[in-house]
């Protein structure tokens, strides 16, 4: 992954409402059934721009506001305009809107900006206008490399996104996944990473051996799964950046469903051993390994509290499939889920409220969300088969990977990403190059 | 030594064997029979009328009678073939969360691996994999082809 350096030029004036006028805000509270009309002007691009290898820069400024349109849409609280129905030119929107045209085309917010690549940098600058109030809200600049062009549309959404819900963004952020293909009995996986919108897809393993469930730690720069790497089912750790691949510990049996502490420091996983998986946790540094579970039950899918101080797991010591939540040393253990049904692979938001979960009941399988004391439980989403929900670093929207019925010969067999808002709403598929399960969503890169 | 461990094992089968007759008495009009795979298809032999795999109840890891009855067999095998390793494949369906599955794998692998340690057979000739729900053997979408994939699998390592 590569470095990012991001200097805010100019940081210009957050104007704030006066009480006489509403200002424009997103309502998040709950699914939006009358999103935002927002007109994402073009770009305009300095014509002093250079051209750079494989970029076309007479094109970048569509481009970037083509993505922030995209990013918005996927929401599900933006309706981004289309775009010829706008009247003023890039340029002199960015320098001062006509209002009232904008107001015309009932845009009720205004995205606007100007881009130059000179000496082998780009300089962005946008700016957000209230459309109704008739004001600008942000203005914003930076400079960049220009292979970062992507990135800048994702921090420039990031930023709207922030000003207009309130809400930390989660547009410049990747996923890693498990890529797969091929027929259900020979499936090949190998990890994946991608942009959050599809984007700029690659493959981290060449698919020799089986891989399960990557998790990145909480800088993006590492991620742990599970390879069969010799037909030893094992957790490892590998630096995106650097290629270098390890097993995580020495057990003498297979270790899997790996996570990382939100401090980054350890990696928190199963371990089976004579027919009795527990739960254990390996500290990176010191590779001092604790035992955090002692029960004769299945104990998996590990997650930590974004605090660190509590651990929610998958248990079966009722006799089937619960969750519960014990403190990070393995004390005060509480079953959380109550209701009928088995309930799998908890997974603590990174606001700390809720935890998310897959739920099979009657044969259906569900995601869905509950508070860490187990009650307000919701489901979101119901499907022939769904698991493994992910969070959105601002704790907003899950990913999860969903695979369909297949017939007598396994044909018509699909595993693809979807996501869907916390409120239920918004159920979407994920853009991937291939097949596609297993999700986990970074943190902001450009935090 | 060997022998009292074998004895202990032996006692300790019995007595979950006890418990789980009594269980499924009680469960007997929950009609699960038809959940555990009872076919020959998608059976292979490891020899002559030695079948290599015993087939589970959804979520189970316990073994039937006609499970136990395959694994004497391959324990018989495997004490006439006294060099033969072998590992234990553990799988579970596609009907289940992955990591519940891999362990839920495992367990199934080690119960089959305890049995035939009970019928004399060392666990150093036996090791265990699990693949959880990632090698079906029957592809269909199917509750028939569940229980196919249900299974541990005794394979020849040498």
């Amino acid at each position: 992954m590569k470095r990012f350096t991001l200097y805010f030029t100019s940081l210009i004036l957050i104007l704030y409402t006066s009480s006489a006028y509403s200002l424009i805000k997103v309502d998040i509270t709950r699914g939006n059934l009358d999103p935002l009309p927002i007109a994402v002007s073009p770009l305009h691009v300095d014509i002093k721009s250079e051209t750079i290898d494989g970029i076309k820069s007479k094109d970048l400024g569509e481009n970037i506001s083509k993505i922030i349109e995209k990013n918005f849409r996927s929401t599900g609280l933006f309706n981004p305009l289309k775009k010829d129905a706008f009247v003023q030119k890039p340029d002199i929107a960015h320098l001062k809107p006509r209002f009232e045209d904008w107001r015309l085309i009932k845009a009720q917010a205004l995205v606007t900006g100007k881009l130059l690549i000179k000496n082998d940098k780009l300089k962005v600058e946008f700016r957000l206008w209230d459309v109704t109030a008739s004001k600008e809200i942000i203005a914003l600049a930076f400079t960049t490399t220009p292979t970062n062009w992507r990135r800048v549309a994702h921090i420039i959404s990031d930023k709207i996104y922030e000003r207009l819900t309130g809400e930390d963004g989660y547009f410049d952020t990747r996923i890693i996944y498990v890529s797969e293909a091929g027929p259900k009995d020979k499936r090949v996986k190998k990890l994946a990473i991608m942009d959050q919108d599809g984007a700029n897809t690659k493959y981290l393993t060449l698919g020799n051996e089986l891989v399960l469930t990557p998790r990145f730690n909480p800088a993006n720069q590492l991620v742990t799964y599970l390879s069969y790497f010799r037909n030893l089912p094992r957790v490892y750790l590998l630096d995106i950046e650097t290629g270098v691949q390890e097993v995580v510990g020495n057990f003498p049996g297979m270790t899997f469903a790996p996570r990382f502490s939100p401090d980054g420091k350890k990696i928190i996983m199963s371990f089976a051993q004579n027919g009795n998986s527990d739960i254990y946790t390996m500290n990176l540094e010191t590779r001092n390994v604790e035992k955090i579970t002692e029960h004769s039950s299945i104990d998996t899918s590990p997650s930590y509290s974004p605090d660190g101080k509590y651990i929610c797991f998958n248990s079966d010591r009722s006799g089937l499939q619960q969750i519960y939540v014990m403190k990070s040393d393995g004390s005060n253990v509480k079953r959380i889920s109550f209701g009928s049904g088995l309930y799998g692979t908890p997974v603590w938001s990174p606001r700390g409220d809720l935890i998310a979960f897959t739920k099979v009941r009657k044969g259906r399988f569900y995601i869905g969300v509950m508070r860490a004391d187990g009650s307000g439980e919701r489901l979101l989403t119901e499907n022939f088969y769904q698991e493994a929900p992910s969070w959105s670093p601002n704790g907003r929207v899950l990913v999860f990977y969903r695979e369909t019925k297949s017939g007598p010969k396994g044909e018509g067999f699909s595993a693809k990403l979807w996501s869907i808002d916390i409120t239920g709403y918004n159920e979407r598929k994920m853009e991937t190059e291939t097949d596609a399960s297993d999700p986990s969503w970074s943190s902001l890169l450009s935090k | 030594m060997n022998f009292n461990m074998n004895l202990k094992n032996l006692i300790m089968i019995l007595v979950a064997t006890l418990a789980l007759s009594a269980c499924s008495t009680a469960k007997k009009s929950q009609s699960t029979n038809g959940d555990v795979y009872t076919g020959k298809d998608t059976v292979e032999y490891l020899a002559s009328g030695v079948p290599d795999r015993v087939f589970f109840a959804t979520n189970k890891t316990s073994l039937t009678t006609a499970s136990r009855e395959t694994l004497r067999k391959q324990a018989t095998y495997l004490r006439k073939n006294k060099k033969l390793n072998v590992t234990i494949e553990g799988h579970a369906d596609e009907r289940g969360t992955r990591e519940y599955n891999l362990a839920l794998g495992e367990r199934r692998a080690n119960s089959a691996k305890d049995y035939l340690m009970t019928y004399g057979i060392s666990g150093k000739r036996i090791s265990v994999i699990s693949y959880g729900k990632e090698k079906p053997v029957n592809t269909a979408s199917t509750p028939l082809a569940w229980s196919q994939n249900r299974r541990s699998v005794t394979v020849k390592v040498n």
